[in-house]
């Protein structure tokens, strides 16, 4: 098992969800709370993935997977922000539907071949000592997205004026609003822009970090990993990146710890094919208890930042927080 | 154009009914418009999943069947999302109570040829203790740590899945299949065919005492939230936290109770139906049935008797469901279901009001012409 490939395997699964955290970031911090990241992904899965079937042009297939992760998100936005629904379980119908419709649109697509997105290597930087190879050697053009979109991201949140409109807007809609600051409209756009990201991360599960289509096992929880990620992370991309690269580190050593015979001269337990890798397999999940349970802890919604009006819909010229 | 929602003062109680009702007939014309999009035929689907379900006594007792895990994992979601708790693990409780009532089978503590009486209660209360100790974890982490219980839960789903799966494919495994072995028949549960000998047309009727359990979880469940003190004070939590604080309720005390309550009545789904329905235990002992459950609770308004009837109805869809293609078409219309429920809800709770985008002069009641209420004409 060599560290510098799993390590590098585990960037490009981390790749997966920091687009579908950091999306979810966005809509959080404008205050509306997403639960249906799964089924956006899903849904960006399968429509990446059909499109590029039938067309062979991937790149085609990324875009129409973000339109449909978006699409997909504006349903929720309009639930919960116009007819003032719940957002909890907007989101899980969210999941349900995206779930059963992916199911339904994937139908036939199951190991068939599709053109990916192509894998690059950036000449300098590659060489850099153990870095390099990480993160710089023959990665997919998405894992390089994934490192410009992290700062991007933080910037425009926490250091542009947009940005300010946004954290005010989760955090105080009334006074937002009252300094003219359109909610609904940015409301709307975050929340569209997270399902946007969620439609990237599930294309880049199927066009490019593991191609192909297995029904809702393609996404198979990542979603909701995503979701407690944005908590461990404390409503932060950059720390959300790092949750998602070390999350990514975790599936994959999972997956390669697998085909290893001995383990520091110790047979390995968790050998393909032996129920004790069942133990293995939880663990990310078990993980993310953990870490949501250090995210809770670490301070009170206050301190860490939890968007103050996440989750309550702004009604205008109504008594609210 | 600007929509505007006013809310109803007080909203008709037939308009409820009737949006509820209305929101699964929209939902099934949306979910045939997709049917019908991806080349199937929704009309003959829809035929065939009720007649399929329905359509005999023999089916309809199959439909019962598949009804009964769905009941009690309803209840157990309604009981919890009354108080506002999202409890979305009662897929994770269902397997941990499959699990442990088959441990009482598969442990080999009991001597071959133990009786029913003994081995059917006690692994209804394995079941339970199992599914109640998988809701008590993330009870005790949202009551004491403030941990989000909709993450908690949905992870240990997972978990719990591996969990069966390492007992399934290791320990329990017969000769390496995805199973255990079959259960002797003094741990299944009764079933109407058992009687046959007595009554002649019970004959190959499936309906097994797990339907009781939910009839009875039901009846019980109902009297505890409408009829008593602690159910008082779930309904006042769930409708007002800060009034229950008021009032001196133990907010903590009643998050760790009703988790814990919660998962039993998952875990009794799991037992039910590894002892009634599968008489082993196996790797896909749930289709789901956990995850329906959050939209049965959500569809009979947290009610429980309502609970019964969205389970059976649901148990038709699952059941007939399995041979319709493409596959996800249950789940897909599922989901769309729950999504016109909260949009109907929106309607029952508010009147829609359109208006034109020229706000200059705020008119204080908009002209007929441009009054539209969704869902039920005049209430309130």
């Amino acid at each position: 098992m060599d560290l510098t490939l799993v390590l590098a395997a585990g960037v490009a699964a981390g790749t997966v969800l920091l687009f579908a955290a950091v999306g979810e970031i966005f809509a959080e911090r404008a205050g509306v709370l997403n639960l249906g990241v799964e089924g956006m992904m899903l849904m960006g899965a399968v429509a990446g993935f059909s499109t590029s079937v039938s067309t062979g042009n991937p790149w085609l297939g990324l875009i129409v997977a973000m339109v449909v992760g978006g699409l997909v998100a504006l349903l929720h936005a309009v639930v919960t922000i116009h007819l003032r629904a719940d957002q909890v379980v907007s989101g899980l119908a969210l999941t349900f539907l995206g779930t059963g419709l992916a199911r339904v649109l994937g139908e036939g697509l199951t190991n068939r071949p599709a053109a990916t997105l192509p894998h690059v290597t950036i000449p300098i930087l590659a060489e850099i000592p153990l870095a390099g190879p990480i993160l710089f050697r023959d990665q997919s053009v998405l894992v390089y997205l994934g490192f410009l979109l992290v700062p991007l991201a933080w910037f425009w949140i926490e250091r542009t004026r947009p940005g300010l409109h946004l954290r005010a807007v989760g955090e105080h809609p009334a006074a937002a609003d009252a300094q003219g600051i359109g909610v609904y409209r940015l409301r709307y756009a975050y929340v569209v822009l997270g399902g946007v990201l969620a439609g990237l991360a599930g294309a880049a599960i199927t066009l490019a970090i593991s191609p192909g289509w297995f029904g809702d096992q393609t996404v198979n929880g990542r979603g909701w990993i995503a979701v407690g990620l944005v908590i461990f992370a404390r409503w932060n991309p950059i720390r959300a990146a790092i949750g998602a690269y070390l999350f990514g580190a975790i599936f994959r050593f999972i997956i390669d710890v697998q085909g290893v015979h001995s383990i520091l001269g110790i047979e390995n337990p968790f050998l393909a094919g032996r129920s004790s890798t069942f133990f293995l397999e939880m663990l990310p999940y078990l993980f993310v208890v953990v870490v949501v349970i250090l995210g809770s802890r670490s301070a009170t919604r206050q301190r860490i930042g939890a968007p103050a009006a996440l989750g309550i819909p702004y009604v205008r010229g109504e008594r609210g927080v | 154009m600007r929509i505007r929602l006013e809310p109803r003062v007080d909203p008709a109680r037939w308009l409820s009914a009737a949006a509820t009702i209305g929101a699964v007939i929209v939902a099934l014309v949306i979910s045939g418009a997709i049917i019908a999009f991806v080349g199937g035929d929704p009309i003959l689907s829809y035929l065939h999943i009720l007649n399929a379900s329905f359509g005999s006594v023999g089916v309809l007792s199959d439909t019962l069947v598949t009804a009964t895990p769905l009941i009690l994992t309803g209840l157990a979601c309604a009981l919890a999302f009354r108080m506002r708790l999202w409890n979305i693990g009662a897929e994770g409780q269902f397997l941990l109570g499959a699990w442990g009532a088959s441990a009482v089978v598969l442990a080999g503590l009991l001597p071959p040829g133990t009786p029913a009486i003994v081995y059917l209660p006690l692994m209804a209360v394995a079941g339970m203790l199992a599914g109640a100790f998988w809701g008590l974890i993330p009870g005790l982490l949202r009551a004491r740590l403030g941990v989000n219980e909709i993450i908690s839960t949905l992870m240990l789903n997972y978990v719990a899945l591996f969990w069966l799966q390492f007992w399934v494919f290791g320990p329990w495994s017969e000769s390496g299949f995805q199973q255990t072995k079959a259960f002797p028949r003094e741990a299944w549960l009764p079933r109407l065919s058992d009687f046959s000998a007595a009554v002649p047309g019970l004959g190959g009727l499936t309906v097994h005492l797990g339907l009781v359990f939910g009839l009875i979880a039901a009846g019980i469940l109902w009297l505890i939230l409408e009829r008593s003190r602690w159910g008082y004070e779930i309904r006042l939590i769930g409708d007002s936290p800060r009034a229950a604080r008021y009032a001196g309720i133990d907010i903590a005390r009643n998050v760790i109770v009703v988790f814990a309550v919660s998962g039993a009545l998952a875990g009794l789904a799991g037992m039910s139906e590894v002892a009634g329905s599968v008489h082993r235990l196996q790797d896909r002992i749930s289709p789901g049935y956990g995850f329906t459950a959050i939209i049965i609770a959500y569809l009979a308004k947290f009610h429980p008797g309502r609970v019964v009837i969205a389970a059976i109805l649901f148990g038709a869809l699952i059941l007939a469901g399995r041979e319709i293609q493409p596959s996800g078409v249950p789940a897909m219309i599922q989901g769309i279901i729950l999504f016109a429920l909260i949009v109907a809800d929106t309607l029952v709770r508010y009147r829609l009001r359109f208006e034109g985008r020229a706000p200059a002069a705020p008119a204080p009641t908009p002209p007929p012409g441009a009054t539209a209420s969704g869902a039920g004409g005049p209430a309130g």
